[in-house]
């Protein structure tokens, strides 16, 4: 006998389970409509609130958050970045439309700029967010053509760009939005991220930087009052 | 939690079993009538039903099932007939309270055990919530620290009751040690079982009693008290260990648990 | 892994004699209870989403066969393989096949708990496979050829000045004047080291925290990102899954997510939480090729339908070892298997027998505070209490303690004999402890007088006293 079907028989004698017990359709049921369960209320914000939650939460995880009113501010807040912490004028960014329209040579033209999948020697990255979730700081990102994963933990400094309408309250609405987005199948991978990488595993004492990025910049294009 | 429960009006003047554990029973009289004391002073007449014994917790939980439902089934029947049960320890409290019902499921004392659980209390609680007693009359000048027995606590949700009733007795100041809510050690059979993991845990609590600063240490399980007296004995610490009850009641004449009497010829 | 759980004492004893383990303890004490009330304080809706959390898992043990299925199928939709195995033999056979079939010659690994219960490390090595662990806590232990003490902080027994010593010994290419006094110069060193690693490695292999039977994907819940480097890099993700972590749907996942990381680092949420689905797509410019689940079995379909069955809900949060006082005590490794604390003691005997881990139930105060913590409000100490119970029926509790209970048993349960039983003995200790008030040696009680005095009784029972105020009046009293 299979082990696969000595353990489902295993576990249907363990449970008692008898054909025609409607389990299969409470299983199928609950799949198909995958309710939602309690959502915090801190989850339910809207408009300037929700933005300036995301932003508080983002930093109580050590990350950096810069608010940028338009698209053409980016390029400019970037390269501001490396320069207050030291770093050379040199990124390697998502190949991703909404990145690639930034316009980088017109108001960075210093920034050295380089698209495609992490390099080891990479110390910047810049990538989009799928969304972001205000009620603990979360980013979401997933691979795919455009979004190599390697950029999200292989260089030291990651730069993540964020518009406004891509902040939501709670984890359930990323789910809504990625099943629309990708109503066959999830990508590979998706990431939530919520600060860079640390370590307690040191005497339980926090250390940034463990083996993902040390640091984790948002940028988040919100002219007042948009959302 | 379990204050919740019982909020109907208590009669005029309820009719009390105490209940006052062997512990208590054998070890430290006192604690019996220093509860028989503040019960009456609330308003209830006290009987202490003769035929009962144990709870039935060491057998409970060293898994002999058995032997625990025949020590249980003594207190089912000394108790019948009572407006309340009330025993002046979390823990036993708590074993007839939370565990009864389930020792007898499916047992034909099933509805008595239940119908015993929800009326047993434990002392303090059963002051504070059920009789809503808000303060004691009596003094007792000292710098006083509680640990929160872990039954009491976690199972009956002990927790602001007798730090209200102590901050009623004049003259007591309550300051709180580090780690209140952190088990003794005691754990019943588990100090003999374990008496090197025991005395580590208590050794702990006994230096985070003494760094409190305090000069009597009150707790509401005799167990945990004398296992805690016991540590901070053989330290050589010069705190002294009371039942909160005595502590209530005023029984400033009693000598401290594990000292010696004051006269010794009664 | 080669259990000593029957040896707990001695290991127990040892523990207790080691300073440097009981400085390191102290860094449990102090690191994870503050955070994680605070945590708690800060979502008022915490509580409920406990009892949720409970309730989802519930409703998946109690249907596992058809979301296991379900599970399974969107796996294998999604260009993924799964491979059921019964024992930890299996699991560790079909781990070897697969890397063999890639000639792996490394692995890398982020932490896994199932990885140590089977032994995984061990039997690759022993295959020529060199198996290199990522996460920090996991690689000082690896170094040190220890197994983990915790389940979300394996070196937790460890002090600083230990991995500096560690890293001196064993990265022996760095300069020997370098300075590893910080902790943050420790984590840099193995920051570097284990980056070539990673790029090295030709498998990559994770646990789970949730297999999702909605989208057939698994989660890992990270702080470091080495389990993402680990996944992402190599050839091949293997992700080593007991069959209990699966979970119906997204939603639900968010739900549990929601109480893990606060329970047990006290963090709102863990740094990286990662959904994997099936390989890279053909467009993808990275990832890996190839797509694992080893779902294993070893001995938890016969734990459904027990009274053990709510130990299957647990989501491995170390929340209750955080806030035990016989883990602060003793520490990880006293209790000689994988798992720890509290869930340790519940999870081991079903796992390796009672016969051997039969201490690990009875090694507790019932204090409770495990319970109060869980997540998942498993009620933990009933369920130590239920294999004490089954230790009692088949006659495993040590004779002497049996016969002391079945003793004081039958004086109980018979009052007269008990207050005259006891009048006696409490009458003897009373006149010899009357003088100095408590006992420093005492016959048969030497497991208590060893450590600390023993208040000695007044000599007359309350009951005694009692019956004499009522026959003489109470106005004397």
């Amino acid at each position: 006998m299979s082990s696969r079907k000595a353990i489902l028989g295993a576990i249907r004698h363990s449970l008692g389970r008898q054909r025609g017990d409607g389990a299969e359709q409470a299983v199928e049921a609950r799949l198909r409509t995958h309710d939602r369960n309690l959502v915090p209320q801190r989850g339910c914000l809207e408009g300037e609130a929700l933005l300036s939650l995301f932003s508080s939460q983002a930093e109580r995880v050590d990350a950096t958050v810069e608010r940028v009113a338009t698209d053409a501010e980016v390029p400019e807040a970037v390269a501001e970045y490396l320069k207050r912490n030291n770093l050379p004028p040199r990124v390697r960014m998502a190949p991703h439309p909404d990145i690639q329209a930034l316009p980088w040579a017109e108001k960075a033209p210093l920034l050295e700029v380089a698209e495609g999948r992490a390099d080891p020697q990479d110390l910047v990255s810049v990538t989009p967010a799928f969304a972001a979730v205000a009620e603990t700081g979360t980013l979401v990102l997933h691979s795919g053509p455009q979004t190599p994963t390697t950029l999200n933990f292989l260089p030291e400094n990651h730069v993540v760009v964020v518009r406004a309408s891509q902040v939501v309250g709670a984890y359930e609405e990323v789910w809504d939005r990625l099943r629309a987005a990708n109503p066959a199948a999830l990508p590979r991978t998706v990431n939530m991220i919520t600060g860079p990488s640390r370590t307690g595993d040191i005497e339980q004492r926090l250390e940034l930087g463990a083996h993902g990025p040390r640091r984790l910049h948002i940028v988040l294009i919100a002219e007042e009052g948009d959302s | 939690m379990a204050s919740e429960e019982h909020s109907v009006a208590p009669p005029k003047m309820p009719r009390v079993g105490l209940f006052v554990t062997c512990l208590v029973d054998l070890f430290r009289p006192s604690i019996g009538f220093a509860a028989v004391k503040l019960l009456e002073d609330a308003g209830c007449s006290v009987v202490v039903p003769s035929a009962q014994t144990c709870c039935g917790q060491p057998a409970y939980n060293s898994g002999d099932r058995k032997d625990a439902r025949g020590v249980a089934r003594t207190v089912l029947r000394a108790f019948r007939g009572l407006d309340y049960v009330v025993a002046p320890s979390g823990s036993c409290a708590g074993m007839i309270r939370e565990h009864y019902p389930k020792l007898f499921a499916g047992e034909p004392e099933e509805a008595e055990a239940e119908a015993l659980a929800s009326r047993t209390w434990e002392l303090i609680s059963f002051l504070a919530d059920v009789m809503k007693v808000e303060r004691v009359e009596c003094h007792w000048p000292a710098r006083a620290t509680y640990h929160d027995s872990c039954s009491g606590l976690r199972e009956l949700g002990i927790r602001q009751q007798p730090r209200q009733l102590l901050g009623s007795v004049e003259g007591l100041e309550l300051v709180e040690m580090a780690e209140a809510e952190v088990c003794c050690g005691f754990g019943g059979t588990f100090c003999v079982k374990y008496p090197e993991i025991s005395d580590s845990i208590v050794s702990k609590k006994a230096e985070n009693i003494e760094n409190s600063g305090a000069e009597l240490l009150m707790a509401g399980d005799l167990g945990c008290l004398m296992n805690m007296a016991g540590k901070l004995q053989r330290r050589g610490s010069r705190v002294e260990v009371r039942h909160v009850a005595e502590v209530l009641a005023g029984q400033q004449e009693e000598p401290a648990i594990g000292e010696p009497a004051k006269q010794v010829a009664k | 892994m080669q259990s000593t759980s029957h040896a707990f004492k001695q290991n127990a004893h040892r523990a207790l004699h080691d300073p440097m383990l009981q400085k390191a303890m102290g860094h449990v004490r102090s690191g994870f209870i503050d955070k994680r009330v605070q945590a708690a304080a800060r979502l008022p809706e915490f509580d409920q989403l406990r009892d949720q959390a409970k309730a989802i898992k519930d409703h998946t043990l109690a249907h596992l066969d058809h979301y296991l299925e379900r599970y399974e199928a969107k796996v294998l939709e999604m260009g993924g393989k799964v491979h059921w195995c019964a024992t930890a033999e299996e699991a560790r056979e079909a781990v070897l096949s697969i890397c063999r079939s890639l000639d792996a010659r490394t692995v890398t690994k982020g932490k896994s708990m199932l990885s140590e219960e089977i032994a995984l490390n061990e039997h690759l090595e022993a295959n020529g496979i060199e198996p290199v662990e990522t996460d920090l806590g996991e690689y000082i232990i690896q170094l040190r050829k220890e197994p983990p003490s915790h389940i979300i902080a394996p070196a937790v027994h460890v002090n600083k000045e230990q991995v500096e010593a560690d890293f001196r010994r064993v990265h022996k290419n760095l300069p020997p004047e370098r300075s590893l006094s910080e902790a943050a110069q420790l984590v840099d060193e193995a920051r570097q080291v284990l980056r070539q690693r990673y790029l090295e490695a030709d498998v990559g292999i994770t646990g789970a925290n949730f297999l999702i039977a909605e989208t057939g994907t698994s989660v890992i819940v990270t702080n470091e990102g080495n389990g993402d480097l680990t996944q992402t890099l190599p050839k091949a993700h293997i992700v080593v899954a007991s069959l209990e972590k699966v979970v119906p749907t997204l939603e639900d996942c968010a739900t549990i997510l929601r109480v893990l990381a606060r329970s047990a680092t006290g963090q709102e949420f863990s740094s990286y939480t990662t959904f994997s689905t099936g390989p890279r797509r053909p467009e993808d410019p990275d990832g890996p090729e190839e797509y694992h689940v080893i779902l294993l079995d070893n001995g938890r379909s016969s734990m459904l339908g027990t009274e053990f069955q709510d130990m299957l809900r647990c989501i491995r949060c170390g929340a209750c070892m955080n806030h035990c006082p016989v883990y602060h005590a003793v520490g990880g490794h006293s209790y000689g298997w994988v798992y720890p604390g509290p869930m340790g003691a519940v999870l081991t005997p079903s796992l390796i027998g009672v016969e051997e881990a039969g201490h690990l139930p009875n090694a507790s105060t019932f204090c409770g505070r495990c319970e109060a913590v869980c997540p998942m409000r498993i009620p933990l100490p009933k369920m130590m209490r239920h294999w004490r119970e089954r230790e009692f029926e088949q006659h495993q509790a040590p004779a002497k303690a049996r016969l002391a209970i079945e003793a004081w048993a039958f004086v109980a349960k018979r009052p007269r004999l008990y207050r005259w039983a006891t009048s006696l003995l409490i009458g003897a200790l009373g006149r010899a402890g009357r003088r100095r008030g408590r006992f420093r040696e005492l016959p048969l009680a030497g497991g208590w007088t060893a450590h600390r005095d023993f208040p000695a009784p007044s000599g007359r029972s309350f009951q005694a006293r009692w019956a004499e105020q009522q026959r003489r009046g109470r106005a004397s009293r």
